[in-house]
C-alpha cells in the first residue's frame, strides 16, 4: 500500500515500511554472508606466496623477453591451421543448426517431441566446453586438426541453434501469414516468409561465432588437437619463454584481426 | 458467389469472436465490412481462407465447401482468393518483384519457387500488374523501402496474381493518410470491376464504405446488424452498429465528399 494518505494530500512512496525493512534485513545478511566468505578464503591461501607474486611476475616477463622473432617461421602453418579449425567448425556448426533451428522454435517445430530433441542437442552442445570435446576426440579421430575442427564444431551448435531459434520465434507473424493465404505449402512458407527475415541474425551470429571460435580454437592444441596451441605447450614445456611470448604475441594479432574482420562483415549486413 | 452458412469462432480463451453469420455475397459484388473494434471483421475474413479456423458452420466458394477441406486441398482452394492485410504484410527484405510472384506459390513446386524460377508468362502477368498499380519503376526495389502506399500497391498485385474469384481485404487503409486511402480504395475497386472480382473489406472508416461500395454489411460482436445500400446508413443504423454517438455529422459529411470527388475526377 505504497499510497499513504495524509491532511495535504496522498503521499506516494516506493515501498511500504514493511517492503523497506525486509529489504535491510536480506542485505544484511548478503554482507554477512559475504564476509564470512571473504575470511575462509583468506585463511586458505599461502599468503607466503602471493607477497612474492610481483616478483615472480617481473621475473617471468624478463625472461620472456625480448620476443623470439626468428620463431616466427615455424609458426605460420599452425597460424594457418588455427583459422582453418575455426572456420570449418563454424561452418559445419551453421550447417548442422539450421535443421536443429527449425525443430526447436515453436513456431516451425512440426511437433512437440522433435522440439524437445532439438532441444537437448542443444543443451548437450553448450554444457561441454570445447577444450572437453576435444579431449574426448582427439581420443577418438587421434591427434590432428580434424579432431580440432569437429570439437569446435560440435561446441558452436548450441549458441548457434539457440540464438537462430529465437530469432525464428520473434519473426513478425503476418509475413508468413500472407504467405500462407496465397495457398503455398508449409516449406515455401519458409523459405519466402521465415528465411528472409531471419537471414541477417544467420550471418551476424555466424560471424560472431567465427570470432569466438578463433580464440577458442588457439588453446585446442593444449590437448593435441591442432593448431597453435600445440607450440604453445611445448614451449611452455621447454620453458622456452621468449617463444612463448611470440606465440602469445601472434594470438593476440589473430584475434585482432579475427574481430575486426567480424566488426566489418557485421556492419555491412546490418 | 461466396455462400457462409452459420459461420462461427470461439477462441480457446472462450471469447466468441464471431457467432453465427449467414452471407451470400454474389459473383463481382464489393461490399464494405464495417463494425467497431473487436466486432469480428477480421475473424470473419480469416474463417473464410482459414488462416483462423472456424469451429463451426460452413463456408461455400462456388460449389466448394472450404470447412472440410484437408489440407492439400485448402492449399488449391486458397489460390481463388486473393487476401490484403492492414499492415500489407510484405516480406520485407524480398524485392518488390519477389513479393508480387510469391502470389504464385500455390502454382508452382517448392524447387522453382526456391530457386525465383517461375513461369514466363507469370513474370509477364506481374509486370503487367505493377504497371497497372503504377508501380513498374519499383520493381527491383526492396520492399522495405517503399511508402505505405506504394507497399499496398504492391500487396495488391500479390492477390491479384493469384488470379482470384475473390478478394479478402483487411483494413487496407488503416496505416495510410486520408488521400492515399482514398486512391487504394479506388484502384482495388476500379480493379474489382475490371477483373469482375467480389471483394470482402474489411473497414472502420464509415465514410470510405460508403463511397466505394454496393453493399455495406454491419458487425457487432459477432453478429450481422445491417445488411443493406450504403445509403441505409441512418444514424440510427449506425448507433445499432457502434453504439450511441452523434452521427449527422458523419453522414452530412458523406454527401458533400461525394460531390466534392466526382468534381475532381
Amino acid at each position: 500500500m505504497p499510497i499513504i494518505e495524509t491532511k495535504d494530500g496522498p503521499l506516494w512512496k516506493r515501498r511500504t515500511l514493511k517492503q523497506s525493512l525486509a529489504r535491510l534485513f536480506w542485505w544484511t545478511v548478503g554482507l554477512i554472508v559475504a564476509a564470512i566468505a571473504w575470511k575462509l578464503i583468506s585463511d586458505k591461501t599461502h599468503w607466503y606466496f602471493v607477497q612474492s607474486a610481483p616478483k615472480e611476475a617481473s621475473d617471468i616477463v624478463s625472461r620472456m623477453m625480448p620476443p623470439d622473432w626468428s620463431y616466427m617461421d615455424k609458426l605460420w602453418l599452425p597460424v594457418w591451421e588455427t583459422i582453418n579449425i575455426a572456420t570449418l567448425g563454424t561452418l559445419i556448426a551453421m550447417l548442422i543448426s539450421i535443421p536443429v533451428a527449425f525443430m526447436a522454435a515453436r513456431n516451425t517445430t512440426p511437433h512437440p517431441l522433435v522440439r524437445a530433441f532439438a532441444l537437448f542437442i542443444t543443451v548437450t552442445s553448450r554444457s561441454v566446453n570445447s577444450l572437453i570435446w576435444a579431449l574426448i576426440l582427439v581420443f577418438i579421430l587421434g591427434p590432428g586438426v580434424l579432431a580440432g575442427t569437429i570439437a569446435i564444431g560440435l561446441r558452436s551448435i548450441g549458441g548457434f541453434s539457440k540464438l537462430l531459434y529465437e530469432a525464428i520465434e520473434e519473426i513478425n507473424p503476418v509475413q508468413v501469414e500472407a504467405i500462407e493465404a496465397t495457398g503455398a505449402s508449409r516449406l515455401q512458407q519458409i523459405v519466402y516468409a521465415i528465411v528472409p527475415q531471419v537471414l541477417p541474425t544467420f550471418v551476424g551470429v555466424g560471424v560472431f561465432r567465427w570470432d569466438i571460435n578463433v580464440r577458442g580454437s588457439t588453446i585446442l592444441g593444449l590437448v593435441g588437437a591442432g593448431g597453435i596451441g600445440l607450440q604453445l605447450s611445448g614451449s611452455i614445456n621447454t620453458l622456452a619463454w621468449t617463444q612463448v611470448s611470440m606465440i602469445l604475441l601472434v594470438i593476440l594479432l589473430t584475434v585482432i584481426i579475427s574481430e575486426w574482420i567480424s566488426a566489418k562483415v557485421r556492419g555491412a549486413i546490418i | 458467389m461466396l455462400r457462409l452458412e452459420g459461420l462461427g469462432k470461439r477462441y480457446k480463451t472462450g471469447d466468441d469472436a464471431l457467432k453465427s453469420v449467414d452471407l451470400e455475397i454474389p459473383d463481382g459484388q464489393v461490399i464494405a465490412l464495417i463494425g467497431p473494434s473487436g466486432a469480428g471483421k477480421s475473424t470473419l475474413i480469416r474463417c473464410i481462407n482459414r488462416l483462423v479456423e472456424p469451429t463451426r458452420g460452413k463456408v461455400y466458394l462456388g460449389d466448394l465447401e472450404l470447412t472440410s477441406l484437408s489440407s492439400r486441398e485448402l492449399r488449391k482452394a486458397r489460390r481463388r482468393m486473393g487476401m490484403i492485410f492492414q499492415e500489407y504484410a510484405l516480406v520485407e527484405r524480398l524485392t518488390v518483384m519477389e513479393n508480387v510472384l510469391s502470389g504464385r506459390l500455390g502454382y508452382v513446386g517448392f524447387w522453382q519457387a526456391f530457386l525465383r524460377k517461375f513461369p514466363k508468362d507469370d513474370i509477364r502477368e506481374a509486370y503487367r500488374l505493377l504497371d497497372r498499380v503504377g508501380m513498374m519503376h519499383m520493381a527491383d526495389k526492396r520492399a522495405d523501402e517503399l511508402s505505405g502506399g506504394q507497399r499496398q500497391r504492391v500487396g495488391i498485385c500479390r492477390a491479384l496474381i493469384q488470379h482470384p474469384e475473390l478478394l479478402l481485404v483487411d483494413e487496407p487503409t488503416a496505416s495510410l493518410d486520408p488521400k492515399t486511402s482514398r486512391q487504394i480504395m479506388r484502384l482495388i475497386n476500379e480493379l474489382c470491376e475490371e477483373r469482375g472480382l467480389a471483394a470482402i473489406i474489411n473497414i472502420h472508416d464509415v465514410l470510405l464504405a460508403q463511397m466505394f461500395s454496393q453493399r455495406i454489411v454491419g458487425l457487432k460482436e459477432g453478429v450481422i446488424v445491417y445488411d443493406g445500400p450504403p445509403d441505409g446508413l441512418t444514424p440510427d443504423v449506425l448507433t445499432e452498429i457502434y453504439g450511441e454517438e452523434d452521427w449527422e455529422a458523419t453522414i452530412d459529411e458523406v454527401v458533400e465528399d461525394e460531390d466534392e470527388d466526382e468534381a475532381v475526377t
